[in-house]
């Protein structure tokens, strides 16, 4: 990893955050929209209390949780990721949240548990983007962790963004952030958690595997087909005449803290 | 057909030359638009990829409308024969000023990634075709070419329905997922390709 700020956990993190302002105006959230513009402009009927989040399947102990009573079981840390999308720009966010692991261990994960499935909202009604016909991905959006990488420190369930509250349009009222992996993997607006033995599905790996994986590791070595991953465009730091770029690091640069759980993977293939 | 023209030059004094220019000139405004709210950063986190984008989607209007004309004064009767050189020449630009966008502001000229682009990436290579067609029809759209051209100079600009049809896939394949309007494009593509296969004027003989 690079050099700069610690954050509050001790993992090296990148430095200058990006501006609030462009963190909630530059969005890939497709229930509001394909634009980027989309999910500011047209969240604002979205409903984000009360709300509540289900955590089940391969589990000893099942529990709906309150999104306001997670918070105060789990608390706030305060993690500044950067946050590379697959589409080759970053940005750098000061999330609060806490680690996904403390929530599993407080169901007990059971031995036969070795995936994590995530199932965000629907709601048409308050989504715009939902409401399209066979053009758009099919709702709601599913993602997926093995059980050890959602266990990793480093994987966090985001509430809030430089000490506010999660704005709708980056996927209030919570999130999933894994800051080693495109940024699709952070699934938003999050419903249900299942414990699983099995593989599941996850939105962007099933409308198109052969350009999204289900691993998603950011990777500068393996190109999406229809563009190179390589670098990356450094969201807020360019002007209209010159976009700020730098090269991508493997893992985005978390390669010392995660490399260890893709040990005699095949990147190329498993990307 | 309608005897406008004659009569509406000699009103404001506008040679047809003129008017082409001006009509030219007159769309180059989305450009000015974009430029002035890019400068005054006006076009959100990233204005580079609003203006590649915004660009790319006036070049293919443009040269819908340049397919528009010929079958409006063949089947509407509506002479706008006068507006299809202009049209076509700002379909060359904003692709001109799509293509600078992405090769100088976003890819900063880097030749390694940009052979890897045109020789690995169908969408582009798509792309790339497109300004390869308009590119010459362009350069031979003077008076002093046209004339030189003689009669090689329509055969020469019937490229232009290659250049619809690879602008639309470009267009088509672009994003994450389907969108409507390339598609919306795309038809309105096969529909003016398609007036011209319909022959004029021609009733068939029995034999």
């Amino acid at each position: 990893a690079e050099a700069g700020q610690i954050d509050g956990r001790g993992w090296p993190a990148p430095d200058k955050p990006t501006s609030l302002n462009d963190i909630t105006h530059y969005n890939n959230f497709y229930e509001f929209g394909t634009d980027k513009s989309d999910p500011e402009a047209l969240s604002g009927d979205f409903v984000s209390r009360p709300w509540r989040v289900q955590v089940d399947g391969l589990v000893d102990h099942p529990k709906v949780w309150d999104i306001d009573e997670l918070i105060r079981q789990f608390g706030q840390q305060d993690r500044l990721y950067r946050m590379r999308c697959v589409e080759a720009w970053s940005m750098v966010i000061p999330w609060n949240g806490f680690e996904l692991g403390a929530l599993l261990r407080a169901v007990s994960p059971k031995s036969e548990a070795r995936y994590v499935a995530f199932t965000s909202v629907v709601r048409p009604e308050q989504m715009p983007g939902q409401r399209g016909g066979a053009f758009s991905l099919t709702w709601p959006y599913t993602e997926g962790l093995r059980l050890d990488e959602a266990m990793h420190p480093l994987t966090i369930l985001a509430t809030g963004v430089y000490g506010q509250t999660m704005p709708a349009q980056n996927g209030a009222p919570v999130r999933l952030v894994v800051p080693w992996k495109y940024g699709f993997k952070g699934i938003k607006s999050i419903t249900r958690i299942t414990l699983t033995d099995r593989q599941p599905p996850a939105s962007w790996n099933v409308m198109a595997p052969n350009e999204y994986g289900f691993y998603a590791n950011v990777n500068p070595a393996v190109d999406h087909p229809r563009w190179s991953q390589a670098s990356e465009q450094i969201i807020g730091q360019g002007s209209l005449f010159y976009t700020a770029r730098k090269p991508t690091q493997l893992f985005n640069g978390y390669a010392e803290q995660v490399s260890g759980l893709y040990k005699g993977m095949d990147l190329n293939k498993d990307f | 057909m309608s005897g406008r023209s004659v009569s509406s030059r000699q009103k404001n004094g506008f040679t047809p030359v003129k008017r082409q220019v001006l009509l030219y000139l007159f769309f180059l405004a989305p450009f000015v638009f974009d430029l002035t709210a890019g400068v005054m950063g006006n076009l959100g986190p990233d204005p580079a990829h609003y203006c590649l984008h915004d660009f790319g989607r006036y070049a293919i209007r443009f040269l819908l409308l340049s397919l528009a004309i010929t079958p409006l004064k063949r089947f509407a009767g509506v002479d706008l024969m006068l507006w299809r050189r202009p049209l076509g020449l700002l379909a060359f630009t904003y692709a001109a000023l799509h293509i600078f966008f992405y090769v100088v502001v976003i890819r900063h000229v880097d030749t390694h990634v940009l052979w890897r682009d045109v020789t690995t990436r169908p969408f582009l290579i798509f792309g790339l075709l497109t300004f390869l067609i308009l590119l010459p029809l362009a350069l031979t759209s003077t008076r002093k070419t046209i004339k030189a051209l003689g009669r090689w100079w329509r055969p020469l600009h019937r490229l232009v329905y290659g250049a619809a049809i690879l602008a639309s896939i470009h267009y088509m394949i672009a994003f994450k997922t389907w969108h409507v309007q390339p598609f919306v494009y795309a038809a309105l593509v096969c529909i003016f390709l398609s007036f011209r296969l319909i022959r004029k004027g021609r009733t068939p003989r029995r034999a």
